[in-house]
């Protein structure tokens, strides 16, 4: 809404606003007199219009109460619209922006907490892990950061690796762990559609990976794919063991990222995948970067 | 005015219409009311929906809202605005077969809406889930409802506009406008249309339609309402004239300033969020005066709250408006907005406004309106009116109160940081420690519901019981001046 900010519009809206606020005010104190229409004996008399038979209107004055109130509200607003943002792009006496506050709020609790990852950054990735407060701190920087995809267990999701188990896309070393973390990853399988064949020689190659890791597949099917599976094993290995220096995921284990089904498999072949880490080395900084590496790279350590 | 000789009676008002929505006032509240139900169980244990596509949460909370909102409290508007403006105007409604169209329009709407959107199909916008071509049909409608109300304001035979039909009017025109404005998109396919606006401006007019929504569909139409059926059934007079006149412009004036107060915190210009929240604080006087205004119109009459149960539910909606209209200018400021945004407490606070003031007080117009319209003193059930009041008065006290303490512990949590600058609690801890709220706000919800199976059911032995009556339009009111220049 960029174009508000030009001063033709900035004009309008101040003047439109103020105007407003101003016609609400009159229009509470065109009518605020005080005495209603009464008859001889001091009764507020009605209107003397009659709806449907019996529908009649008193004329008893603005509650007083109620008209300060309206009127207190409108002051109130006038004041608000000086302080703050609001009038076109007149920024207000304060000179408060949303966008400021955001900033000097993050750059105070960064400034806070600095100390407390300060010591981390001089220590080893596994030398951290043997620590139960940073251990305890990287939990916590665990839910707040990556709980969302990665789940509140780190057991992961489909298509978010698990992080609890001993089986990892890459090298699964605290180094590795750490790269992960700062720069993120991209994964990408292409679509193999072309180079494996029609829709047979797909799923005959789907049934021959399943094999792999003896999975419910057809072996007469897996049999006649098991030719096809030359074009996989430029990444997965003709043993179909994968390749962690690329990423490219163990097919002969039971962890199955995007499903064990036929029809997973094949989605993958035909149409390819594509993943993403995103990188979190510039909004969390070194120190929690590494105590956050830490904890990752423990969860899995009890579980080879 | 070349008949001279004109009979007592011109007539008769159009009643089977205004029957007709009535009837689907009570059978569509019922039924949106029910998935309502359903849902908050679904949020409580969330297996229930067996993973069933049509029956999850997310198809289903826009058939409720809908349904709530468009086919019972749209109905229940349709019902007493044709009820009230026939016989404040002193004619027959305008418009001849419009106004079948209106309501069998209205109706295939809804069914519509009850198809399309268990199927998935939807513009995602809240409160404008409904796809293009039902779209078109609403539009359609809405334009036939405007002339007909509007022809017979034109055509009416009292010198002055009632009040009720002043909120009644502000809000078929705005809702029109709204609504056009809003679902302004280029279709794609039969089913699939993009907005014309994009980016935090489509964000912009979703608020602007969606906070309007509530402010002249939920808010000027059942004030309407409230202007008639108040000094009817208290056989009382309107409190004050001029306080009718400075709430009215001032409310639907304000009203359309609101929305960004839905976008605090947002990419929305800083600019555009204070005015937004200025005039939501500015709305707070002119909501109370309605407030003010039917609840003064009682005064003297206060005894008869005793014995009436049909009054209870006007009155005691004009309380829930009053909190809700008072709860509403609070949340809008930014600071308190920072804690209830995303949280329960909006839900709470829009159930105090949709379960006290627009439920209760439609439910106490029909209530005055079926006896009328099929020939009998009084509904079937006086006691079980009375039973109906106090289950849905308790049903609301537990959903609001529940939504309260849950949304404030949420907003609580989700804020709450550790000394090393992490969140004390994940998004799943907020969710855990809801749980117990969930189960309240579903027994809420419920005795809610139960309420209005007793309507039904007493509305069904009104029927049976009685027969469909016409009534007659009064002659002329010949004063001996008017007399003289016919």
């Amino acid at each position: 809404m960029a174009f508000y900010y030009q001063s033709g519009w900035s004009i309008f809206i101040a003047v439109v606003s103020l105007i407003s606020i101003l016609g609400c005010f009159l229009l509470a104190w065109s009518l605020a007199s005080r005495k209603a229409p009464t008859d001889d004996s001091g009764n507020v008399k009605s209107t003397g219009h009659v709806w449907d038979e019996d529908l009649v209107e008193l004329n008893n004055p603005l509650p007083r109460w109620w008209l300060y109130l309206f009127y207190i509200t409108c002051v109130f607003g006038l004041i608000y619209l000086l302080l703050f943002p609001g009038l076109g792009n007149v920024n207000g006496f304060l000179h408060w922006s949303s966008t400021e506050r955001y900033n000097r709020e993050v750059e105070q609790t960064n400034l806070r907490i600095a100390p407390l990852f300060q010591q981390y950054l001089s220590q080893e990735i596994p030398q951290i892990a043997r620590q139960a407060d940073a251990l305890a701190m990287g939990e916590r920087l665990f839910l707040t950061y990556c709980s969302q995809c990665h789940g509140s267990t780190a057991r992961g999701a489909r298509g978010f690796p698990n992080l609890t188990d001993a089986d990892w896309l890459g090298a699964g070393t605290p180094d590795y762990i750490s790269q992960t973390i700062t720069h993120g990853r991209n994964a990408i399988m292409p679509s193999m559609a072309a180079a494996v064949g029609n829709i047979d020689d797909v799923v005959n190659v789907s049934h021959y990976v399943l094999s792999l890791s003896d999975s419910d597949h057809d072996p007469a099917l897996a049999a006649k794919g098991q030719k096809k599976f030359t074009v996989c094993a430029a990444c997965h290995n003709a043993n179909g063991r994968g390749n962690p220096l690329i990423g490219a995921p163990d097919l002969t284990d039971s962890t199955w990222l995007y499903g064990a089904s036929i029809d997973n498999i094949s989605n993958a072949v035909t149409q390819g995948l594509n993943n993403a880490m995103p990188a979190f080395g510039d909004r969390l900084g070194e120190g929690k970067v590494k105590v956050l590496s830490a904890y990752v790279w423990h969860l899995s350590q009890g579980s080879q | 005015m070349s008949n001279t000789t004109k009979s007592t009676t011109t007539g008769f008002y159009n009643y089977r219409v205004v029957r007709q929505f009535s009837i689907a006032t009570v059978i569509w509240g019922l039924i949106g009311m029910l998935v309502g139900v359903l849902i908050a169980a679904e949020l409580t244990w969330p297996d229930i929906s067996m993973d069933i596509p049509w029956l999850s949460y997310g198809r289903l909370r826009p058939l409720h809202t809908n349904a709530v909102i468009f086919a019972f409290g749209g109905s229940a508007l349709f019902a007493t605005s044709y009820y009230v403006v026939q016989r404040t105007c002193g004619v027959r409604l305008f418009g001849g077969a419009l106004v079948g169209f209106t309501f069998w329009g209205w109706q295939l709407v809804i069914v519509a809406a009850a198809i399309t959107l268990p199927l998935g199909m939807t513009q995602g916008k809240e409160y404008a889930e409904l796809i293009w071509p039902i779209d078109l049909l609403i539009a359609a409608v809405w334009i036939a409802y405007a002339v007909v109300f509007f022809g017979t304001i034109v055509k009416r035979r009292t010198p002055h506009i009632y009040v009720a039909n002043w909120f009644y009017g502000g809000f078929i025109l705005t809702v029109a406008v709204l609504h056009i404005v809003n679902s302004a998109v280029i279709p794609v396919s039969l089913t699939q249309s993009y907005p014309v606006y994009s980016g935090v401006q489509d964000a912009m007019v979703q608020w602007w339609y969606g906070h309007n929504a509530v402010g002249f569909f939920l808010t000027a139409g059942f004030l309407g309402m409230m202007y008639y059926f108040i000094p009817k059934q208290a056989q009382r007079p309107i409190y004050s004239y001029r306080l009718s006149i400075v709430h009215f412009w001032a409310l639907i004036f304000t009203y359309m300033w609101a929305g960004p107060h839905h976008l605090h915190y947002t990419a929305l210009p800083d600019w555009a969020q204070s005015l937004g929240m200025v005039f939501s604080l500015i709305l707070l006087a002119p909501s109370w005066g309605g407030m003010i205004n039917g609840v003064m119109t009682l005064s003297g009459a206060w005894h008869k709250l005793r014995t009436d149960p049909i009054l209870k539910f006007l009155i005691v909606s004009l309380s829930f408006y009053g909190m809700s209209t008072f709860e509403g200018p609070m949340m809008s400021i930014k600071t308190v907005n920072a804690l209830s945004h995303y949280t329960d407490w909006t839900i709470g606070h829009v159930h105090s406004g949709a379960l006290g003031w627009v439920g209760l007080i439609s439910m106490g117009s029909i209530y005055y309106l079926l006896p009328r319209l099929y020939g009998r003193e009084q509904m079937y059930s006086m006691k079980l009116i009375e039973v109906h009041f106090w289950m849905a008065t308790i049903g609301i006290v537990l959903y609001i109160a529940s939504m309260w303490i849950a949304g404030v512990m949420q907003g609580l949590m989700w804020r709450a940081t550790n000394a090393d600058g992490t969140l004390t609690y994940a998004f799943i801890e907020s969710i855990k420690a809801t749980f117990p709220y969930y189960v309240i706000r579903l027994t809420g919800g419920a005795l809610y519901t139960v309420g209005m199976i007793i309507m039904t059911y007493n509305m069904l032995m009104t029927i049976r019981q009685g027969q469909t009556t016409e009534a007659a339009i009064p002659g002329p009111v010949t004063t001996p001046a008017s007399a003289a220049t016919a």
